[in-house]
């Protein structure tokens, strides 16, 4: 589904990712762990096309289509979802107004008809339940003045509303406390089936405990130094981040 | 081709020579002394600290006809799309400069809506007790209006009155074959008590040049509500220059919003003064304009007694070559205790030709007061956009849905529901955004 080749990405100059390769098939998640500063956000939104880093060499291919040469909106008819670690704050434009506008555009990308009113407030009530999600919400401005519980809560929901193929979930269990991690994580749980893949990218294993990754991969200074199954995740957190570093400090 | 001016002074013989009759009252020595004014002061010029940034020359070049008469006849259904639908209003509609009494919905049941002229014959008690009394005596261009004052919208609402209706004050311009200049006099008296919404519009309806100077003077009595809404759409030959005074006694509420959409060249003077404790007064702008529209906003504020609040919010968005001009004062008098004065002014410039000069002017005296005011210029916003297009949501539509989500803030004290949405309809237009997803 998903293929990073030797992906090198720089942003003002300064090299960020030196190196990445990653394969994500369908079914599967996987989690990118790692220190402050190593790079993981840089990762997910090149992925999703943020135009200011400068890819110096490698693909990404997805679904055997060369990804780069996507802009951002045609990565998401794709089925490319990124839940931000930061989510935006877009006065004026209701969450309502936002998510229709999301599910039509790719819908019109896909040659298909606006979705009928009616269908989207009736799927919209039934993902507020998955994620017990206050109504009102709806009539919002997007992530104005929301916590950053609700934030990360109302990612979710437009990942739960777009039905991606690929979702990455940038430290989607930071600012929530441990009753929304739950809900969160469950909602993803209910989300998941064998087309479809999730990258989840954390600091912590706490959500590893919900979420179980397939594949745990530690990114330090720009590159995956380790990579392993669900124990590893444990491993990190019995004895931090420090051994990777050194394991990877000594290869150099 | 004679100089404006001096076809100004001219025709000003000319014009009072047909007021048959009104040699002796009033109004004649306003007119009058008014013309000696603008003979001295001609019109402004860059050296005029106010015309600064926007130079009137270019559009003061033509070969404006001064006396109006219908250019030609009219259909209501060619221009009704310039009223409000499905919303029952009076009206005062004006053909180049001629009062047009078919396409028009007066009253005197209860309270006057009609035109200037007539008042002046009939209701001189109250057009000597207002008239020209708000109005400045110095500005060069409102005593050229005032010089001329004959016709355009007469609204008296006496005290304790609501007029539920909106009142649409309209002047079209026919202008098929010369250019024209016309003066519009609006006097607007809402009494103590009293509601009045008013909506003014200045339309050509054909391709030659128009350059209105029209001035309006609101009176708002105590414990009144005034919402007063500019809508400046106009075709590109269109100039105007907009003078406006607010007068606001004790406790009374008053609203001028200026929707600045379309014309070649705008400048709204717009002047409030709060001679009335406790009093509010809330002035918004939208401006968004393109190719090499410009549009100057001059406001000024007198906080002359203690206890008022003023609330000033401009928003723009220039594209092309268009250029924006802010100038924001706020004048705290020496006895405006407990003032509290907001002002902000937003602009998005989408190109690099594309231009703002925004200058906001506070003047405090007094030393209890609450003054903030701020200004932005800015691109939209990338990690917005970035955002959006993540979800799905194309480059073209993304930047469009901010910018309307942007504009439309300003849309919030409009209180007439048709009003709001004819509005949206035509930010999501100039914008280029599906309604579809209307907010
Ligand atoms: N827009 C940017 N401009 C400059 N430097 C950046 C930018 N984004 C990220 N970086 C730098 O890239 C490195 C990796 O950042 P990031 O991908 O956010 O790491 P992580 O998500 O793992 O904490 C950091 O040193 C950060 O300062
Ligand atoms: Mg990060």
């Amino acid at each position: 589904m998903l293929n990073i080749k030797d992906l090198k990405v720089s942003i003002e100059g300064k090299s960020i990712l030196k190196g990445i390769n990653l394969e994500v098939k369908p079914g599967e998640v996987h989690a990118i762990m790692g220190p402050n500063g190593s790079g993981k956000s840089t990762l997910s939104s090149v992925i999703a096309g943020r135009e200011e880093y400068e890819v110096e060499d490698g693909s990404i291919n997805f679904n055997n289509e060369d990804l780069l040469s996507l802009d951002p909106e045609e990565r998401a008819h794709r089925g490319i979802f990124l839940s931000f670690q930061y989510p935006i704050e877009i006065p004026g434009v209701s969450v309502t107004n936002f998510i229709k506008t999301a599910i039509n555009e790719s819908r019109k990308a896909q040659g298909l008809d606006a979705m009928p009113a009616s269908k989207m407030l009736k799927k919209m009530r039934e993902k507020m339940r998955l994620l017990e999600m206050d109504q009102n919400f709806l009539s919002r401005s997007l992530n104005e003045g929301f916590s950053g519980g609700e934030k990360k809560r109302n990612e979710i929901f437009q990942m739960a509303m777009l039905e991606p193929k690929l979702a990455i979930l940038d430290e989607t269990d930071s600012g929530l406390d441990i009753d929304a991690l739950r809900i969160v994580a469950n909602g993803v749980n209910k989300l998941r089936t064998p087309e479809n893949a999730t990258i989840v990218i954390t600091h912590y294993q706490r959500l590893l405990d919900y979420i179980v990754p397939d594949f745990v991969h530690v990114l330090y200074n720009g590159k995956i130094v380790k990579s392993g199954g669900k124990d590893l995740a444990l491993e990190l957190e019995d004895k931090g981040y420090d051994w990777v570093k050194k394991e990877a400090d000594n290869l150099v | 081709m004679e100089d404006l001016k001096e076809k100004l002074l001219s025709s000003f013989i000319a014009f009072e020579s047909t007021l048959n009759g009104q040699a002796k009252s009033p109004i004649h020595k306003v007119r009058t002394k008014a013309i000696e004014v603008f003979e001295e002061k001609g019109f402004p010029t860059k050296r005029n600290e106010e015309w600064k940034y926007t130079n009137l020359k270019p559009i003061l070049k033509h070969d404006y006809k001064l006396l109006s008469h219908p250019e030609s006849e009219i259909e209501f259904k060619d221009v009704k799309r310039y009223f409000l639908h499905d919303t029952d209003t009076y009206k005062i509609v004006f053909v180049d400069g001629v009062f047009s009494s078919w396409m028009s919905r007066t009253t005197h049941d209860g309270y006057d809506i009609c035109t200037f002229a007539s008042a002046i014959e009939k209701y001189t008690h109250i057009v000597n007790k207002y008239f020209n009394k708000a109005a400045s005596q110095e500005d060069s261009l409102t005593a050229l209006n005032t010089a001329f004052a004959r016709e355009g919208a007469f609204i008296n609402v006496p005290d304790n009155t609501i007029v539920e209706k909106p009142i649409e004050v309209v002047f079209f311009s026919t202008n098929s074959d010369t250019e024209m200049m016309t003066m519009p006099r609006n006097l607007v008296v809402v009494g103590k008590n009293s509601q009045a919404q008013i909506i003014e519009r200045h339309q050509s309806l054909h391709g030659n040049n128009v350059l209105t100077n029209v001035v309006t003077e609101i009176f708002a009595e105590e414990s009144s509500h005034v919402s007063y809404y500019k809508v400046q759409n106009d075709e590109y030959t269109a100039s105007l220059i907009d003078n406006t005074y607010v007068d606001q006694k004790e406790k009374s509420n008053c609203t001028v919003d200026t929707f600045s959409l379309g014309g070649k060249f705008t400048r709204n003077n717009l002047n409030f003064n709060l001679t009335g404790e406790h009093c509010e007064c809330h002035l918004d702008g939208i401006t968004i304009i393109e190719d090499d529209q410009l549009v100057d906003h001059h406001t000024r504020i007198d906080h002359k007694v203690p206890n008022c609040q003023s609330n000033e919010l401009y928003k723009g968005i220039y594209d092309d070559k268009a250029k924006g001009v802010f100038n924001g004062m706020v004048m705290v008098h020496p006895d405006a205790q407990k003032t509290n004065a907001f002002q902000q002014n937003n602009n998005i410039l989408l190109t690099d030709t594309a231009s703002i000069d925004t200058k906001p002017q506070l003047e405090i005296y007094a030393d209890d007061v609450k003054c903030s005011h701020g200004c932005t210029v800015g691109q939209l916003d990338d990690d917005a956009l970035f955002y959006m297009r993540s979800r799905g949501i194309a480059e073209k539509e993304a930047k469009a849905m901010l910018m309307y989500a942007f504009s439309n803030d300003a849309l919030k004290n409009v209180r007439i529901a048709s009003l709001r949405s004819k509005l949206n309809l035509v930010f999501a237009k100039k914008l280029g955004v599906d309604l579809d997803f209307g907010l």
